[in-house]
């Protein structure tokens, strides 16, 4: 077994949630200046400038780049090798929540309950989410969601009956609906399969994969494309004002589902696809 | 493109009647903050003042004035306001005609408007601006001073009085019912699009 202690569970939470809030990572930069050339409408030329120029200065004064820095929602691969020593891993990495969201002077956005919603103060809890893999490492990743994007994502069960047209059809029309008030260019997480509760965790872990990355099946990085075609052809643009850049990327996850069912989720992600990742 | 219009807040009907949907903006001068829980509050003292047949009591006075949806992060030492970029609008539109009623004439944030919303602007002569969404920081630079006004309970949800400069702003729904992300999609839309 290899041993890791909680506290450098902590340091790498309290590391990421501020790294992840304060700057983009190398991809996403890389399609807002591409985005920026080939956008039709002059406003939207204009907002994709405004929102590069935002990014810049937030990195150089290491500020987050929007209000809302999100829940915390955290992915981790555990090595079956792995031992946490040293105290409660969940404490762990709520503690990394806490410190980076005092120390980042990031906005504290998570209310204690649901429907009395008192602010719990800290940003905590976190939403964790841990997979079981093989090895001795440990790999955390932060996506500090915010609502904006969060509010317009959905899971709907298709018929089996429905396919491939069924599942276009559900996630143009609804990137056409919602997509404006969810901050685009977005990128657009689609889970296909699995299970009521899964298919949605298949969504957001999609938002994970760098923009550019193809699913590895050819049949679903063609369906990939295909929608981010037809996505963009919508003409929402940046900020939902019209143009033809309304998403980014469009990532696609599946799993095996029951012989009567067809689960499907989109989780909308607003244009900073904010997230980052530290391997212990 | 032309350059932006330079606007003062309050704001009066004259104005704003000549604004487009489209049109970029510079706004000066007092913006009141409020988002949903201070939405809630000022929408329930304006309905007990109705039912108890009193003048509302609220912490600011609505004629001519513009509310703008955000929920600044924390402020560092030294600085006037921490990262503040517009929440959805759309969480707001319950609240909204009852206050453009009571004399409100803009509310700025990001996203789309729902139909009643848009009814009401075009009834008692109101504007909705947009902001860019995730442009926090450098909206914050446009803001000279900020006060918290009432709600301080609230913590980033209170009302703050800020006073903004040349805050960038594009119209989109304007006092006639026009809808910029309406005109916009129809204009880029492409049609080989699926989904219909």
């Amino acid at each position: 077994m290899r041993e890791i202690t909680s506290e450098e569970v902590t340091r790498a939470v309290e590391s990421l949630c501020i790294s992840s809030n304060c700057g983009l990572s190398e991809d996403v930069w890389k399609a807002l200046r591409e985005n920026l050339e080939n956008e039709e409408s002059l406003v939207g030329k204009e907002v994709l400038e405004e929102i590069l120029e935002n990014d810049r200065m937030a990195e150089r004064e290491k500020l987050p780049m929007c209000q809302d820095t999100g829940f915390t929602v955290i992915f981790v691969e555990m090595g079956q090798e792995v031992r946490i020593t040293g105290g409660d891993f969940y404490e762990a990495i709520n503690r990394g929540v806490r410190n980076g969201y005092r120390k980042g002077y990031l906005r504290k956005s998570v209310v204690g309950d649901p429907l009395r919603r008192n602010n719990t103060g800290d940003n905590s809890p976190a939403w964790v989410h841990i997979d079981i893999v093989v090895g001795n490492r440990l790999k955390i990743s932060v996506m500090p969601k915010g609502a904006g994007s969060e509010n317009m994502s959905t899971v709907k069960i298709l018929s089996p009956a429905e396919g491939v047209q069924g599942v276009k059809k559900f996630v143009l029309d609804w990137v056409r609906e919602r997509g404006a008030n969810a901050c685009p260019p977005l990128v657009v997480g689609v889970g296909i399969g699995g299970t009521f509760e899964g298919v949605a965790k298949l969504a957001k872990k999609a938002l994970l994969r760098p923009i550019g990355s193809k699913n590895s099946e050819p049949f679903y990085a063609e369906m990939e494309e295909e929608l981010l075609r037809e996505i963009n052809n919508l003409g929402l643009g940046p900020q939902g004002l019209g143009g033809s850049t309304t998403a980014l990327a469009v990532h696609i996850e599946t799993y095996p589902c029951h012989i009567a069912s067809l689960p499907l989720a989109i989780n909308l992600q607003c244009h900073a696809v904010r997230h980052g990742t530290i391997v212990l | 493109m032309a350059s932006p219009t330079k606007l003062e807040t309050p704001l009066n009907e004259e104005t704003i009647s000549k604004l487009k949907i489209g049109e970029r903006v510079l706004l000066s001068g007092i913006v009141y903050t409020a988002r949903d829980q201070a939405h809630k509050r000022l929408f329930d003292e304006l309905e007990r003042a109705r039912r108890e047949n009193r003048q509302p009591n609220l912490p600011f006075p609505l004629e001519g004035q513009v509310i703008y949806y955000v929920g600044p992060a924390p402020s560092r030492p030294g600085m006037v306001i921490g990262p503040a970029g517009p929440t959805t609008s759309c969480r707001m539109d319950p609240y909204t005609p009852i206050l453009l009623e009571k004399g409100l004439k803009g509310t700025i944030g990001k996203g789309r408007r729902g139909k009643d919303t848009i009814e009401a602007m075009k009834k008692y002569k109101a504007i909705y601006f947009v902001a860019v969404g995730g442009a926090a920081v450098l909206i914050s630079k446009k803001i000279k001073r900020a006060e918290t006004m009432a709600y301080e309970d609230l913590g980033p949800e209170a009302i703050y009085r800020l006073d903004v400069e040349d805050f960038p702003l594009i119209v989109a729904n304007d006092v006639y019912g026009n809808d910029l992300f309406d005109e916009g999609i129809k204009k880029y839309r492409k049609v080989t699009c699926q989904g219909e």
